[in-house]
């Protein structure tokens, strides 16, 4: 570790235990997925605050904060559910409520942490406070067995949705009464969905398909509509290219009424118009996109990528929809986070042992720094958006 | 470079292009190299730990029934209409019998 960094550290420790308050509205976490790790972090200067280990097998983990961002809810791949304490960088509580997770969600009112789970496939919900499980919904598919759950998403009126994996459902679990779940099932959706995201109003559940060429959409305001194929075929019958990551749908990328989503197996991410549900165009990109993210402000597109060509990111402007930079931050980037106002990003370099800061408007790197094996990055102002 | 070393490259070489099946074991680079890429790009589907995600588990257990050509062959050609993608291109027929070889348990590095 350079003098620099032993430095910052120290500073980091010294703040943790002065008396004077810490402001946690720039905080966030950098997952070290290999380790079951968490570097607490701030982006006011890009510093390390410290670590909080034993958190298991963090392959893919997700994470969510209390609405007062003190608090992060870890989801793990072994089906651990952790409650990090982010002032005092300590695990808070900690359960292993399943085999075997893929992410979760927080209500809107921050009292429930829902699990999406694979093995045994289903939702569990927690109480936020204790993590005392306050509600079980088995996924048990159209067809009587149960499903890998993906694509949990939170809504407003402490609504979740989710999809089935292996049965090609959509569900709706209102959880106004956590104690008495009332779900309502869409059946028949499409093959395999593999993840989906939801607006930012919470109106609007998308869920993507490996199965099949298309989105399956479903209105929240309007769920007697049901489901709506949008997008369909949209590889127009060309054999997709192997698919060696899936695509991340996380995180609501539209602006005015238009909507970027990754393409799967191509070279692309689509537009599609939010009015007609019709595709708006296709930008074409420099290998298979995993995240397709939009600066906050919605001028920029960032774009990570699936093997072999994880070691790029491009940035397009989006009014032109031309190609502004493509940058090479490191070996396997997995992951990108704005700062809450997008003046920066952060993005994870797995392979390269590190995360790298740019600044958005200049396109340059502005900071780095190690972290072992990284993979997703979190801020807490995450915690004040539906749907992350 | 000396004569010899130039002399079994060559015949190396043509013995690659003669049986691409043949094709060496992989170095033990290449090797490290594999088992990150297992524990890594694998893991992203089937675990870090192996213990399965969207993908099957891939645990020793589990893998101890089934022939290591089979796996070798699902690895290289993908099992289509599942997410498992081929991964002939990324990898070549010893690199992935190796990796079969790994998941068992039947190679030194693990
Ligand atoms: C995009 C997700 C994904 C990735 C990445 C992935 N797999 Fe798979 N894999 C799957 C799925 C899904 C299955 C189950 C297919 C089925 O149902 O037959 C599978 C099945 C397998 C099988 C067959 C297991 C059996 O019991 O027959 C092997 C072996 C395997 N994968 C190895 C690998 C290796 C090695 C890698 C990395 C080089 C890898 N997989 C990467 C999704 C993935």
């Amino acid at each position: 570790m350079s003098a620099r960094w032993t430095a910052i550290l120290a500073a980091g420790l010294l703040a943790a235990c002065s008396s004077a308050p810490r402001p946690t509205g720039d905080l966030g976490v950098i997952v070290e997925r290999a380790d079951g790790r968490l570097i607490v972090v701030e982006s006011t200067t890009n510093t390390q605050l410290g670590r909080v280990s034993g958190l298991g097998d963090l392959s893919h983990a997700s994470v969510v904060f209390s609405r007062d961002e003190r608090f992060a809810y870890v989801f793990g791949r072994d089906g651990g559910l952790t409650k990090v304490d982010l002032l005092e960088r300590r695990i808070a509580k900690r359960v292993v409520q399943s085999g075997n997770s893929i992410g979760g969600a927080i209500s809107q009112d921050g009292r429930l942490v829902a699990v999406a789970n694979y093995e045994p496939g289903g939702v569990k919900v927690f109480d936020a406070d204790s993590l005392d499980l306050v509600a079980d919904i088995p996924a048990v598919g159209a067809d009587g067995e149960r499903s890998k759950v993906v694509g949990l998403e939170d809504s407003t009126d402490n609504v979740f949705a989710f999809s089935l994996y292996d049965s090609g459902e959509i569900w709706v679990a209102d959880l106004k009464d956590p104690k008495a779940p009332k779900l309502t099932k869409h059946t028949g959706i499409g093959k395999q969905p593999y993840d989906a995201l939801i607006s930012l109003d919470g109106r609007t559940y998308l869920a993507g398909l490996f199965g099949e060429d298309g989105i399956a959409m479903l209105d929240l305001w309007n769920p007697g509509q049901g489901v709506r194929r949008v997008l369909d075929h949209y590889g127009r019958g060309q054999e997709p290219l192997p698919v060696y990551k899936m695509p991340h749908l996380e995180g609501w990328a539209a602006v005015g009424n238009h909507a970027f989503l990754p393409a799967v197996g191509r070279h692309e991410v689509l537009v599609v118009d939010m009015d007609t549900w019709k595709e708006a165009g296709r930008i074409p990109v420099a290998g298979q996109p995993v995240f397709a993210m939009l600066r906050p402000d919605g001028r920029q597109l960032w774009v990570n990528f699936a093997l072999p060509d994880n070691g790029k990111v491009q940035v397009f402007d989006v009014p032109t929809r031309k190609l502004l930079k493509t940058l090479e931050p490191g070996k396997a980037v997995l992951h990108m986070e704005f700062t809450p106002r997008g003046e920066r990003v952060w993005m994870s370099a797995r392979d390269s042992d590190k995360v790298v800061v740019y600044d958005t408007a200049t396109l340059e790197k502005v900071a780095e720094m190690p972290a072992t094996k990284p993979s997703g990055i979190f801020f807490t102002a995450r915690a004040h958006r539906i749907g992350l | 470079m000396s004569r010899g070393r130039l002399g079994g490259g060559l015949v190396a070489a043509l013995l690659l292009l003669a049986t691409p099946a043949l094709a060496s074991e992989p170095t033990a680079l290449r090797a490290a190299e594999l088992k990150d890429m297992v524990i890594q790009d694998c893991g992203s589907c089937h675990g870090m730990t192996m213990k399965g995600g969207l993908g099957l588990p891939l645990t020793r257990d589990r893998l101890a029934e089934i022939p290591a050509e089979a796996l070798s062959a699902a690895i290289l050609d993908g099992r289509p209409g599942t997410p498992m993608p081929p991964w002939r291109g990324m990898l070549n027929e010893a690199e992935a019998d190796w990796i079969a070889r790994y998941l068992k348990g039947e190679t030194d590095v693990r």
